[in-house]
């Protein structure tokens, strides 16, 4: 028996794991009905075959003229058995035509699921959202460990150590703010003895700015945060004061539902506030296009589309967008639920097709001092008062001209002051249903802002009223929804794991995974639910769980067992984002600028490579001075060119919602780490800052260097390979100066004066090796 | 370079932890852990596979393939075929005149919106050429005189967008929304390269003096859906050919390997260190940007071809040219890129159409001429599909002197492994506005592509976003009547 259950019924995730658990439908049974039977017996009537539903147990179990596709408790009797069962090309299910196969293993489960009464659950991530109880007597744990282990002991799988204290620092600083600790500081927490000096360390890192900024890179995936318009001409556009909100959100630890309410609806408040109408530019964070020819009505469907996806990818985890055309394949939202969800935008002033280089309704934003110039600049020009009836010609003349600079004089100010695109609510645009997506045909219905019918109704919406994105913004974080609060927490846990509770961060639909931890996801959404939606404080738990502390080091028999990381026996390891790599280039060296907030920047990016953008052309023109070392956060994001040394290391063009970035490893990322002049410039600098710290003997320099990018202390062995470098290159560039001096030629940074060219170069080659390891840029 | 003794711990340190995982080197290092990897059938993890050794998930084929690898030529703007390969003389006859109502009403029209719509004749004579008797434009007199009985003109396709930004993204992609794979994606995913040292999938972009230079997105090559490493690289005419792919100034080609010998060295100890099965990968990755830094310059420096070459061609190279490309196109194929996508972007024709056609067209057809007639002496049109292609076509309509953008049909032509050659398949009105026979879609086209590589466009898929998605969506049919 034991074999059977190890090989048929315990969910691939689990596959080799010790012991066994009973069917869940969640977990072992939706899986594989959604994936080889929805399409044709699911939710979508329009594509239902044979009048026959498997998604919901009445269709399932339903009698067809003696024909029952599923009786519960009867495997013989069951068609549905006799189907995956026969070999009959026009008998088996699913068809051979669709390419889908059930294995023996997964016919069995659908056969042991019968057998014991075919009892369907709610999908896990709809059902309403209960806190799980936890087990007497485990007050004093942290509740993460508590469903962490309980699972561990039930596989009988023991969980790996705690990591060193080097890698522990290093992982908090990675996950918290997207930096590396210095190593100075990486010293100081190994050396705290206080029995809290993780908890305070964490709590450091949690209040530091780079959190916000951590954070930041996360939600601007989500709400596809760009500095140009995406499409045709992909124009530039004043979106960073949006970023700065959300900087500061963070920083403040904005309660997730007001964080929602603001973005989603800032302008519709009572009393907007400057900050809140900021905030609520994410309603025109989609694709603009100016191309000539298009029609607005077609765009208007563009972007009506584009805030569907984007909204329910951000807050519901969901793919509302697959229902445009047609109701949903495999989860309960239908065609209506799309364009009602988009008629919630559809008081957003906007364009479909824009013209010149204006993006529609904007708004000002006077820095303090602007405005106090912009108010002296009124007020003189208030003061000049009209001349009085009977002056005379050159008395009127001059009132004239002077009026006339004052008014130049306060246009000048205020055209100084930075632009933005605003959300501004006019009478709303008629959104129809629009028959398979075609924007030209008119015969659909009208409908009006609802929430997706299957979840919780919306508020508003009585009598005469018409909901408002108020309304939505109150339904996401309603104590109702139980969609949102559970997205939020698995994507949290994201950012302490690397990969979600259900990995699946971008679809919590049927299609998606069932979570490894239901309770555990279930008991971190009522933490931000019912406490406040406190997104650090569900970090902080996260962060401070012996789970997190664990070593990533597979321990005896780990990848056997759980070659996935399921059980979370073991933390896991991962290359950094994007953004981080270029942080940690930046931080190692000495170079970075940790100024926090304000526009976007530009770095060093290879000639010719705009070249193919249009209307205008342009020239990209590098930053000068301390912008060339900023955070990757704050790199130019040009959504059809986005910079190479990003696009490379999976960042998104943020085109659309992304949840989940794909991590890579590819030739082209070796060729930014070796060539960008951005990482050759970084090795050049800590090559300088090494020399100048650490004396004249090559193995304390390159213990040095090491330290600087890996953080722990290196091994002889690993010293010997750095300073090696350093030798056998010195030896080249003391017989070619003009190599050195083209070398060290590379980026703006100045060359600190009195070092010796040959050796920085040699020096400079070594911090290439050291800024190109993988440990470098590896969360582990 | 010998090692000096702080390292030769450190060596064979690495060199053992290089050992434990797979015996002989890097090639097999990557082979070794792509192989053991289940990761290929569930669809693949990244690290599972080093690029140059990805041995693609069509095994064994769909279907048997009848071209190993695809060179796209694609006409960026729009290229009109009323002026190029479908001849219309009724148009001529009834130049000036009104558009019959009957053709134009309730269909979706871009700049002319509004306007009095009026007929425009075709701008240049056209000729029956070769033995197939071709009907082709006198604007491509190359194409015309070598190739005219090795190519199928198409002249029934019809798109679904009318902008070039998302008529371009549909016809690379099979999707309007930015975010799906290109079908050059789709190929080296699905049937991995045979470029060892190169990229799978290789676009290069030249940009002509006539029409306007419409703006191409680097999402026309991107891998979207599908794991980055199968994305496009961009082989470029000025600067580095692909970026960051020279050395730093005063780097010798042995300065790099040192560094990049230093970088595996420790990279593998400290994967020994931590139990990471993933640095294998990771030095292979570094192996491969190594090699590519000696083997790009090496494609695109033409020592080696002769005179003969750039006769045939037209071009010297190195000019950044259409033809330039093509030479280079021919070089890649040789190499064994999967696929190869050159646009032109010079045929946004709005106004005066005549001289800018002609001007357009005489700048790709003697490097396309070229191309498919290097490609056939070599022996290597059996297994190379050309395509000859534009995202959508222009209007029977004059917008002053020139045609508007047209959705509803176009022309484009095939040539090469699989394709009938010498005909002509499909038809549109007699005023060339609507497909009238046989028509083509854009997944029609893509599933005629996947076919001739060996793939049926129902099975090369990738789970995302909870479903399977496909180059074709959830249509396309191979049409058949092209294929030999």
């Amino acid at each position: 028996m034991f074999r059977l259950v190890r090989n048929l019924l315990v969910p691939v995730w689990l596959a080799g794991a010790a012991g066994a658990a009973e069917i869940s439908f969640d977990r072992d049974v939706r899986p594989i009905l959604a994936e080889h039977c929805y399409a044709c017996h699911g939710p979508d009537a329009a594509s239902r075959a044979a009048e026959l539903r498997l998604d919901v147990r009445e269709g399932a179990v339903a009698d067809r003229s003696g024909v029952r596709a599923i009786v519960p408790g009867n495997v013989g009797a069951s068609e549905a058995v006799t189907r995956i069962r026969s070999t009959d090309p026009d008998v088996i299910m699913p068809p051979p035509e669709t390419n889908k196969r059930l294995t023996d293993a997964q016919k069995a489960v659908l056969e042991q699921w019968i057998a014991s009464g075919a009892e369907y659950e709610g999908h896990w991530a709809y059902r309403p959202l209960v806190r799980p109880d936890l087990p007497v007597g485990a007050a004093a744990e942290n509740p993460v460990d508590v469903f962490v282990d309980a699972t561990l002991a039930a596989r009988g799988v023991a969980p790996a150590p705690e990591a060193d204290r080097v890698t522990l620092a290093r992982r908090l600083a990675f996950d918290l703010t997207g930096l590396p600790l210095p190593p100075d500081e990486i010293d100081a927490f190994v050396k705290d003895t206080r029995p809290d000096a993780y908890e305070l360390l964490a709590a450091r890192l949690l209040a530091s700015p780079h959190h916000a900024e951590r954070l930041a890179a996360w939600w601007l995936d989500l709400v596809r945060y760009a500095d140009s318009v995406g499409y045709h001409g992909d124009q530039e556009v004043t979106m960073w004061p949006y970023r700065d909100w959300v900087l500061e959100a963070f920083a403040a630890n904005m309660p997730f539902d007001q964080f929602t309410r603001e973005q989603l609806a800032g302008d519709l408040l009572p009393n907007a506030t400057r900050q809140q109408r900021v905030a609520a530019a994410y309603n025109r964070l989609n694709m603009m296009s100016a191309e000539g020819g298009g029609q607005d009505k077609e765009y208007h469907a563009k972007y009506a589309s584009d805030r569907v996806r984007a909204t329910s990818g951000a807050w519901l985890g969901s793919t509302l967008g697959c229902a445009e055309c047609h109701d949903h394949k495999y989860d309960p939202f239908t065609t209506r639920d799309f364009y009602a969800f988009a008629s919630f935008f559809a008081d957003v002033a906007e364009r479909g097709i824009y013209h010149g280089a204006t993006w529609g309704e904007t708004m000002r934003l006077p820095t303090p001092e602007q405005e106090a110039e912009q108010r002296r600049l009124e007020v003189a020009l208030a003061a000049i008062v009209a001349p009085p009836e009977d002056a005379s010609e050159e008395e009127k003349k001059q009132v004239a001209v002077a009026r006339e600079a004052a008014k130049k004089a306060l246009d000048a100010a205020i055209a100084k002051q930075v632009a933005m695109p605003a959300t501004v609510s006019k009478p709303p645009r008629t959104v129809r249903i629009l028959p398979r997506g075609n924007w030209m045909d008119d015969s659909g219905e009208v409908v009006l802002p609802a929430a997706p019918g299957f979840l919780p109704a919306a508020p508003g919406g009585a009598g005469e009223a018409r909901r408002t994105r108020v309304d939505l913004a109150a339904w996401m974080t309603a104590p109702e929804n139980p969609l949102v609060p559970r997205v939020l927490a698995n994507r949290l846990w994201a950012i302490g794991f690397g990969e979600g509770l259900s990995r699946r961060l971008d679809d919590h639909g049927s299609q998606g995974e069932p979570p490894s931890h239901p309770e555990l996801l279930d008991w971190l959404a009522c933490e931000l639910r019912d406490e406040g939606w406190d997104i650090r404080r569900v970090l902080r738990t996260i962060v401070t769980s012996r789970a997190y502390r664990r070593t990533s080091t597979p321990g005896e028999g780990h990848r056997e067992a759980d070659p996935e990381n399921r059980l979370l026996a073991r933390q896991n390891r991962h290359r950094l984002d994007a953004e981080n790599v270029r942080d940690v280039a930046l931080a190692a060296s000495g170079l970075l600028e940790r100024t926090v907030g304000g526009p976007s920047v530009k770095p060093y990016q290879p000639p010719g490579y705009w070249d193919y953008l249009n209307f205008p052309k342009r020239t990209y023109k590098a930053d000068t001075g301390t912008a060339l070392y900023r955070r990757g956060l704050y790199v130019h994001w040009q959504r059809q060119y986005l910079h190479p040394a990003m696009m490379v290391f999976d960042a998104p063009s943020r085109e659309e919602c992304t949840a989940r970035r794909s991590r890579s490893n590819t030739p082209l990322q070796a060729l930014v780490l070796l060539n960008d002049p951005q990482f050759v410039e970084a090795a050049r600098a800590l090559a300088a800052a090494t020399l100048g710290a650490a004396g004249t003997d090559p193995l304390a320099r390159a213990r040095v260097m090491l330290r600087q990018a890996i953080g722990r202390e290196p091994l002889d062995a690993e010293v010997g390979v750095v300073a090696d470098v350093a030798e056998r290159q010195r030896e080249t560039f003391a017989g070619d100066p003009a190599a050195a001096k083209g070398l060290l030629g590379v980026g703006a940074a100045p060359v600190p004066a009195g070092l010796d060219p040959a050796d920085l170069a040699a020096w400079t080659a070594a911090a290439r090796v050291v800024l190109n390891l993988g440990e470098a840029y590896t969360r582990n | 370079m010998q090692p000096t003794p702080h390292a030769t711990m450190a060596a064979s340190l690495a060199r053992r932890a290089f050992l434990s995982r797979a015996a002989g080197g890097i090639g097999g290092l990557a082979a070794g852990s792509l192989l053991a990897a289940d990761a290929v059938a569930a669809g693949l993890t990244d690290a599972s596979a080093a690029a140059g050794g990805w041995p693609g998930i069509v095994r064994p084929f769909h279907v048997p393939p009848k071209a190993k690898r695809v060179i796209w030529l694609y006409m960026a703007g729009g290229m009109t075929h009323l002026d190029t390969f479908d001849h219309k003389p009724k148009l001529a006859a009834m130049n000036g005149q009104p558009m019959p109502e009957s053709f134009t009403k309730g269909q979706q029209i871009a700049q002319l919106q509004g306007q009095a719509l009026k007929c425009f004749a075709p701008q240049h004579p056209f000729a029956k050429v070769g033995q197939s008797g071709q009907e082709i434009s006198t604007i491509f007199p190359e194409i015309s005189a070598r190739i005219a009985d090795r190519i199928a003109i198409v002249k029934s396709l019809h798109t679904e967008a009318i902008n070039h930004d998302p008529a371009h993204t549909f016809m690379n992609t099979g999707s309007m929304i930015s975010g799906r794979p290109a079908a050059g994606s789709w190929l080296w995913y699905g049937l991995g390269s045979d470029a060892e040292d190169l990229p799978g999938f290789v676009v290069m972009v030249s940009t002509g003096r006539y029409g306007q230079s419409q703006p191409i997105a680097a999402r026309q090559w991107h891998s979207g859906l599908l794991p980055s490493r199968f994305q496009g690289v961009e082989f470029r005419s000025k600067g580095d050919p692909v970026l960051y792919v020279k050395s730093p100034p005063g780097i010798t080609a042995a300065g790099q390997r040192d560094v990049v010998d230093a970088v595996s060295r420790l990279d593998s100890l400290r994967g020994e260190m931590v139990d990471d099965p993933e640095v294998a990968a990771r030095l292979a990755q570094y192996e491969l940007a190594f090699r590519m830094q000696a083997s790009v310059p090496d494609l695109v420096d033409l020592a080696d071809e002769p005179e003969s070459t750039f006769e045939l061609y037209g071009t010297k190279g190195g000019d950044g040219s259409f033809a330039a490309n093509c030479l280079l196109a021919r070089r890649l194929a040789e190499r064994g890129v999967r696929f190869i996508q050159l646009y032109h972007r010079d045929w946004d024709h709005h106004g005066s159409v005549k001289d800018h056609v002609k001007g357009t067209a005489a700048e790709v057809d003697r490097g396309a001429a070229a191309l498919v007639e290097d490609l056939a002496r070599r022996g290597m049109l059996d297994d190379t599909l050309v395509v000859f292609g534009t995202e959508f076509g222009r209007t029977p309509m004059a917008q002053g002197n020139g045609r508007d953008h047209h959705m509803k049909a176009f022309s484009i032509w095939l040539a090469g492994g699989g394709i009938r050659p010498g005909i002509t398949y499909g038809a549109t009105d007699e005023l060339g506005y609507d497909v009238a026979e046989n028509p083509v879609t854009v997944h029609d086209l893509h599933a005629t592509l996947l076919h001739l590589l060996g793939i049926d466009h129902t099975k090369l898929t990738i789970r995302a976003q909870g479903r399977d998605f496909r180059l074709t969506d959830v249509h396309g049919h191979v049409v058949k009547g092209l294929i030999t």
